[in-house]
């Protein structure tokens, strides 16, 4: 049942994430430039381009879809925008999936970009009691405060360490090292993430990733096309779950001061809810799974997703980390790009960019930072306001 | 310290209507679904967010002043606006706890009471609401371990 609801991946492009001072536009451009040589299709021959919504630019209103089918030369394709806070690259990607699945068009290009606000994000000024990112501040919790919360209830509950998310770091620095469109490539070891000082306890400034400029385009079409233009092998797409949370909420999630009360229904993690979904749409688990890219806001966060992606056990993965097994060269290897911690967020960028990652992996192209024989692909992340998604990708 | 608020003439709270002012036995303010059971903090009056439930009544009620720390945290770096500013030099780093609250079934953040750090904090420790003032004197609730 799965086969016949895949797309092809013809062709992946980025923009390297960095603070380049431009419009996102530019970024943009670049990437969906790159996606289109990479995948052999003429522009002229995209019939859909769907966008993934930048917001944060001074245009709240911009639409992303637009905007990139103007500057890459208006030629009457069909065009739309998704906004799904970090999830919106995948819900572009699920936008074109099913005008493709509907037979509405045969080949599409995907588009994220984003330029990094100058200074700290912070909410509007006045009192303004009934917006809970203006309590949460006004009460001094901040965006790391929430991921130190779950670092710490790690350390409670399962004896991670400091050490573990330090490990996280350095494993991560290490993959994206020979990754050019990673924004930061510098090894760093224990006794740097070490000196890095402390922001929320027990996160340092190194276990929490930074906001970038960048870019991630991806040309789908439908298997047919794909077979058409000779690329009957390109990677699949397999699964784009992008579920809403169930209620009752069991973590405290930003901006919220407390989660919903699980009186009456029990208590339900968005998390784990992601990655099943895109399981049981996919028709594949977590054994089949050779390399993952997850959302690593901090570093003992990407623990917490190996856990909810179901490959170890609750509590487990710091060992998995221990044991290398989540190193390239590893059984399991998890953020092989190099992750946040190398990228920084990318907001709308930062989901397709996870699946251009996954692209290079299956096709065998990512260079030192190669995973042996990847066949199966997966991707995780959630942002504000209840989304987040998981992608499957399979060669 | 309670001498210091006690004279002054009406304690202001950081936000109105989110929790009691007495000095002794703060609680926070929420309130319940009628029809199912289901608190919320902060209020929610309109329509209950259980999915199964239909409920548009909702009843004020006092949460439960004492839970089982979660987890736990602290701001190392004064916090941006709306926090209120001190000076750099004068910023003093504070706990931040996630108290899980047994009767309500949902876990609520606050400050910890100035004077206690991460280091003395572990989860499952019994914690209780009590009143402090931020940097500009108004009353906001916050967690205390429970000797
Ligand atoms: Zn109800």
């Amino acid at each position: 049942m799965s086969t016949n609801r895949d797309i092809a991946i013809l062709g992946v492009g980025m923009h390297p994430w960095g603070k380049w001072g431009k419009n996102f536009v530019e970024y943009g451009v670049k990437a969906a430039r790159d996606a289109l040589a990479d995948s052999g299709v003429n522009w002229r021959d995209i019939q859909f381009v769907s966008g993934a919504a930048t917001i944060r630019n001074g245009y709240p209103g911009q639409v992303a879809g637009a905007t990139f089918a103007q500057a890459l030369g208006w030629q009457g394709a069909q065009v739309n925008t998704s906004y799904a806070a970090c999830a919106s690259g995948s819900q572009a990607l699920a936008a074109a999936r099913s005008k493709i699945l509907s037979g509405e068009c045969e080949v599409a290009l995907v588009i994220g970009s984003d330029t990094t606000p100058k200074g700290f994000l912070k909410p509007q000024p006045g009192d303004r009691p009934d917006d809970p990112d203006w309590v949460r501040f006004r009460l001094g919790i901040t965006n790391p405060t929430y991921f130190a919360l779950y670092a710490r209830r790690r350390i409670e509950m399962y004896g991670d360490t400091l050490e573990d998310f330090a490990q996280v770091k350095i494993k991560n620095a290490q993959h994206g090292l020979s990754n050019v469109n990673a924004r930061y490539r510098k090894v760093f070891n224990a006794a740097d993430v070490a000196a890095s000082p402390m922001v929320a306890d027990p996160l340092r400034l190194m276990d929490i990733c930074a906001t970038s400029d960048g870019a991630a385009a991806i040309i789908v079409s439908s298997v047919e096309y794909a077979r058409k233009i000779g690329k009957a092998k390109a990677p699949r797409i397999a699964a784009i779950s992008t579920v809403t949370p169930t209620f009752a909420s069991a973590l405290v999630e930003m901006p919220d001061i407390a989660t919903d009360s699980a009186v009456a229904v029990p208590a339900q993690s968005f998390r784990a809810a992601l990655p099943r979904k895109a399981y049981e749409e996919a028709g594949i688990g977590p054994a089949d799974v050779s390399v993952a890219e997850v959302y690593d806001l901090s570093t003992a966060l990407e623990l917490d997703w190996i856990e909810d992606l179901q490959l170890c056990a609750r509590g487990d993965a710091a060992r998995l980390l221990r044991e290398g097994a989540t190193r390239v060269g590893g059984r399991l290897p998890v953020n092989p790009s190099g992750g946040l911690a190398c990228f920084g967020e990318a907001v709308p960028a930062q989901a397709l960019a996870q699946v251009c990652e996954l692209t290079w992996q299956l096709r065998g192209q990512a260079g030192e930072r190669q995973v042996a024989n990847a066949k199966v692909g997966i991707t995780a992340n959630q942002g504000l306001f209840g989304h987040g998604s998981s992608v499957i990708v399979k060669a | 310290m309670s001498a210091v608020l006690n004279e002054q003439a009406a304690p202001v709270p950081v936000l109105e209507g989110w929790f009691t002012l007495d000095q002794q036995r703060p609680h926070l303010l929420g309130t319940r679904c009628t029809a199912c059971g289901t608190y919320y903090f902060p209020k929610l009056k309109g329509y209950c967010r259980n999915p199964d439930c239909n409920g548009e009544s909702f009843e004020e009620v006092p949460l439960s002043r004492s839970g089982k720390l979660w987890s736990f945290t602290n701001a190392s770096y004064q916090p941006p606006e709306p926090y209120v500013q001190v000076d750099k030099d004068a910023f003093v780093p504070f706990a931040i706890a996630a108290v899980e609250l047994e009767k309500e079934k949902m876990i609520v953040l606050g400050q910890v009471v100035a004077g206690t750090g991460v280091e003395s904090l572990r989860a499952g420790l019994t914690m209780e609401l009590v009143l402090e003032p931020l940097a500009d004197g108004k009353l906001t609730w916050k967690w205390k371990p429970v000797a």
